[in-house]
């Protein structure tokens, strides 16, 4: 049998860990952010060498001194972030130091014929010369699966590779990798959604605080017992939706566009209301709430904000009117990285105490120290830099800022992204604790069980437009989710089909 | 037992807040190591001069010269050689002796004047004289009878690096204190991720518009009135070109490496028109106060207004909201603008100030040589880019310490000055320097890869 084994007892960050995977098998890797999964990975992959343990593959020990030896033996990772180059082709970025070459000169015919045939393989269409800049990411990552294989990879290790893809697109990647599975080769699969875990995974091992807690078959496992497993207690529920009354309407938006991205949008948002806002990647929901913040200019519409109509130039306008964004990439648009956890947090709020232009800085620390309590920041100290902090303190001190600059209209988009389970779960309580103090919450949300577990009314969007709204969440589904999110006529054509 | 002093969690504040000043100015550090290296190396045998040898010698004197006594005093015909007369015979009248003379000029001149004192009969009880016209008052006193046996003293000399020298001290930060102004504006500029390449420039511009203007306002004659607002008009121009900089790169997204290139050749081209390619230097001796005087505590007075500019700045951005908001607007311009923050305007603050320095930068310059030229601060704009990353300012953006600049700037100055005293020649110190900002950039990756 093609059997691969590894173990590595007593490696620094990870603990003794222990990892078999068989030929043909799909292995999902699940545990909390800083469970050890990356370092286990990039040990893996020869990007960081073991302290102790042994790895064995087929039944011979082996150690890897750079990645290019793991390759070599087989072993290809396809990290979150693509190693493509954006301006060569697919076929060029595919056969990228190990071209297939005739007296020193790449042979394009051949490379193009087996190009074909691996993306035939995984039944996909890709134009092996259209450059990798023109592809999606969906079709890049199929491009980077392609570079593996094209090397001999009979172990892939995949890092979160969903995350950025639409419904769709999972459910493509999902048949690929089963594809793959059938021919033999071994997958490691790590991923933050549990739904697509059970949906792919042959055995699931659960990490924590780099020990190695469990491996167990998917038969048999359900979601709570794996949740309570990754978290080290239990959680009463996954989704603490808690029902107020919902008051008057705060925020009024009638015809809002942005050419091409945002069409004619109206909707109304009231104190204590949590409205959850889904649809594809590219429906338009993260451009609607840029232009809901003044962080783009909107072509026509009106806002208006108790009644009164609102002109938003800028985000500084937006957030003197009382509407804060938390926004979907926290490294790029949330977070000034290299300054202090504190810093970042007191970036909107520096007039709150600050006179004639300095900063008091006293009464900065205490109001942060006041956040980091009741948050339950994670941090050294407050001048620690920002990016030295997990994704989900992170993402708390920006919650921070935002209550902190105490905004009626709370915008949230993909709040959970990247994050672990437990700090999840604290981030839907601050949720409700806003929506009981009377504050009107959007909630930008991809993942549709958080938006049916959180949401008292839901909207989807589709190219731009509000494509549907669903007032009886509690009867909700996410199939009727999904009709609306791909359109009305798409969903017609599925019900004549 | 030994008792204990400090509790735990306080000496580790103590440790991380030693740790955290030396990464921040661990350039600091190199400064010291530099400038104790030169000293080390410059340790030599020093004669004092002027009033500090009057002084010296006056100590020697009263012990070994009877009080009352007439001293004749025989000097060299120079001015620092007057001030030791004039204050050696102040010291003396106030010791109780009577100071004769003094003598001065050639071995003839002293000669004659020797032989003048020693035929009027008076009792010379001894001659004082500097270190270096010792030999030849020797020699002229054994060919005068009368003086022969008469002592003849000089100021005790003393071992002392002369780096370490005030006037050589003074010297460095003369030779650095326009680059370190301007440094001010660069490392503001440089923290927003932007570069500004017109500084050496305007440096050029503001002197030659200075000088232009006092020009027309009466030359040699204008009034103090006239050159400040010579001064303050050129300084003001300056910073207009700052303002357009800011405009360009703000309004149409040029990158601040292009639209300062062009600002660049623009300012030089103005200066150029303006002086008609020459130098202009009709302007009153009174106009080198700012460059050459000193009139607090003998500190320079360019070193005093640029103290003030380094404490300012640096409660600038440590300690106001405009401060905060430059840091941020460098590290993450997306960021900060979905904070609320008016991102064009801190960009074209930064330009603006960095125009005004540049300015002033050109006005000290035009002090201390008392003429504007368009000549003036060619190339300027590179050492004070290297003062700035030497100082740890990352060419990234949203990190740098405005102090760590001026480390920069003394850092350049020490080594240029130390090697001018060792007799590096000017080719192999221009080698050395840019190893130099090699060196810093890549200590400064280190110390990130390490902290990583």
């Amino acid at each position: 049998m093609d059997g691969i084994e590894k173990s590595f007892p007593g490696v620094k960050a990870l603990k003794g860990v222990r990892l078999t995977l068989h030929a043909g098998e799909v292995l999902a890797v699940v545990g909390e952010n800083g469970a050890g999964k990356s370092t286990l990975i990039k040990t893996l992959a020869g990007v960081h060498r073991p302290d102790a343990g042994t790895m064995m593959l087929d039944g011979q020990p082996v150690s890897f001194a750079s990645p290019h030896e793991a390759q070599q033996a087989g072993i290809a990772v396809i990290y979150q972030e693509f190693n493509l180059v954006p301006a060569l082709s697919a076929r060029e970025n595919i056969f990228l130091g190990h071209e297939r070459a005739r007296f020193g000169v790449p042979d394009r015919r051949a490379e193009r014929a087996e190009a074909q045939r691996l993306f035939e393989r995984m039944k996909v269409q890709i134009d092996p010369d259209a450059p990798v800049r023109s592809l999606s990411v969906a079709q890049q990552q199929v491009v980077e699966i392609a570079k593996a294989l094209s090397l001999g990879a009979r172990l892939l290790v995949m890092d979160e590779p969903t995350a950025t893809l639409t419904p769709g697109e999972v459910d493509r990647l999902l048949a690929i990798i089963r594809d793959l599975q059938r021919d033999g080769i071994g997958i490691i699969y790590i991923s933050h959604r549990l739904e697509e875990v059970f949906a792919v995974a042959d055995r699931v091992m659960v990490m924590r605080d780099g020990e190695h807690i469990d491996t167990l078959p998917r038969q048999g496992l359900d979601r709570e017992r794996l949740i309570e497993m990754m978290v080290g207690r239990s959680l009463e529920q996954e989704f603490p939706k808690a029902r107020h009354a919902i008051g008057a309407p705060r925020l009024e938006v009638r015809g809002l566009t942005r050419r091409g991205v945002v069409e004619d949008v109206s909707l109304t948002l009231r104190r204590g209301e949590v409205l959850g806002l889904t649809g594809l990647v590219g429906a338009g929901r993260t451009e609607l709430a840029r232009l809901l913040f003044g962080a783009d200019p909107a072509d026509a519409g009106e806002i208006r904000l108790d009644g009164r109509p609102l002109a938003l130039r800028s985000p500084r306008d937006a957030i003197a009117a009382g509407i804060s964004l938390l926004t979907e990439d926290r490294k790029a648009q949330g977070l000034v990285l290299m300054l202090s956890a504190r810093e970042n947090f007191a970036l909107p709020n520096l007039s709150h105490w600050s006179r004639r232009g300095f900063i008091r800085q006293q009464v900065e620390r205490a109001r942060f120290a006041h956040y980091i309590e009741s948050l339950k920041i994670k941090l050294s100290h407050q001048d620690q830099t920002v990016r030295n902090l997990s994704g989900g303190n992170q993402q708390k001190v920006l919650i921070a800022r935002w209550l902190e600059a105490n905004a009626d209209v709370v915008i949230f988009d993909e709040p959970t992204r990247g994050i672990d389970v437990g700090a999840k779960y604290e981030i839907y309580l601050l949720i409700n604790e806003l929506a009981a103090a009377g504050k009107a919450i959007l909630m930008i949300s991809s993942e549709l069980p958080e938006v049916l577990g959180m949401s008292d009314r839901i909207l989807v969007m589709h190219e731009g437009r509000i494509s549907g709204e669903i007032t009886d969440v509690a009867h909700a589904t996410q199939e009727q989710i999904l009709a609306l999110a791909v359109g009305r006529e798409d969903k017609a054509e599925k019900v004549e089909g | 037992m030994l008792p204990r002093l400090s509790s735990p969690p306080n000496r580790t504040r103590i440790q991380q807040a030693v740790s955290q000043f030396f990464s921040n100015y661990g350039m600091l550090l190199v400064l010291l190591l530099l400038c104790t290296y030169y000293a080390v190396v410059t340790l030599e045998e020093q004669n004092p001069r002027g009033a500090d040898a009057a002084e010296a010698l006056l100590d020697d004197l009263t012990a070994r010269v009877p009080a009352g006594g007439t001293v004749l005093i025989a000097t060299k015909a120079n001015e620092e050689d007057r001030v030791f007369a004039a204050a050696l015979a102040e010291g003396l009248r106030a010791a109780g002796y009577t100071p004769a003379g003094p003598v001065e000029g050639t071995p003839q001149d002293l000669r004659q004047a020797l032989e003048a004192v020693a035929a009027q009969g008076r009792p010379i009880a001894a001659i004082a004289t500097t270190r270096d016209n010792a030999a030849i008052v020797r020699n002229l006193q054994r060919q005068v009878t009368s003086l022969a046996e008469t002592p003849v003293l000089t100021p005790a000399s003393y071992r002392w690096p002369t780096f370490l020298r005030a006037d050589n001290i003074r010297n460095v930060a003369n030779q650095i204190v326009v680059i370190a102004i301007i440094a001010v504006g660069m490392t503001m500029v440089i923290i927003t991720a932007g570069i500004d390449l017109s500084v050496g420039s305007l440096i050029a511009l503001s002197a030659v518009v200075a000088a232009y203007l006092i020009q027309a306002m009466g030359g040699t004659e204008a009034g103090t009135g006239a050159m400040l607002l010579a001064s303050a008009a050129a300084i003001l121009l300056c910073g207009l070109v700052g303002l357009f900089s800011g405009f360009v790169i703000t309004r149409f997204r040029v990158p601040p490496f292009i639209a300062t290139l062009g600002v660049m050749q623009i300012a030089s081209g103005l200066a150029y028109i303006i002086s008609e390619g020459k130098s202009i230097s009709a302007i009153p001796d009174g106009y080198v106060w700012l460059g050459r005087g000193a009139d607090l505590f003998s500190l320079p007075n360019a070193v005093v207004l640029m103290i003030l500019i380094y404490a300012g700045a640096h409660v600038l951005m440590t300690r106001t909201t405009l401060g905060r908001y430059i840091y941020a607007v460098g590290g993450n311009e997306e960021a900060a603008r979905l904070s609320g923050i008016r991102v064009h305007a801190v960009l074209v603050f930064v330009y603006v100030v960095a125009g005004l320095l540049a300015g002033l930068g050109g006005i000290v310059q035009a002090s201390q040589l008392k003429s504007g030229a368009p000549t003036y601060g060619l190339m300027y704009e590179l050492y004070v880019i290297a003062a700035v990353v030497i100082g740890g300012t990352s060419l990234f953006g949203g990190e740098g310490k405005i102090l760590g600049t001026l480390i920069g700037a003394f850092i350049i100055a020490v080594i240029q000055n130390g090697m001018n005293l060792t007799g590096v020649e000017s080719y192999t110190q221009k080698v050395v320097l840019g190893f130099v900002i090699l060196g810093a950039v890549l200590l400064d990756m280190l110390k990130k890869r390490g902290l990583r």
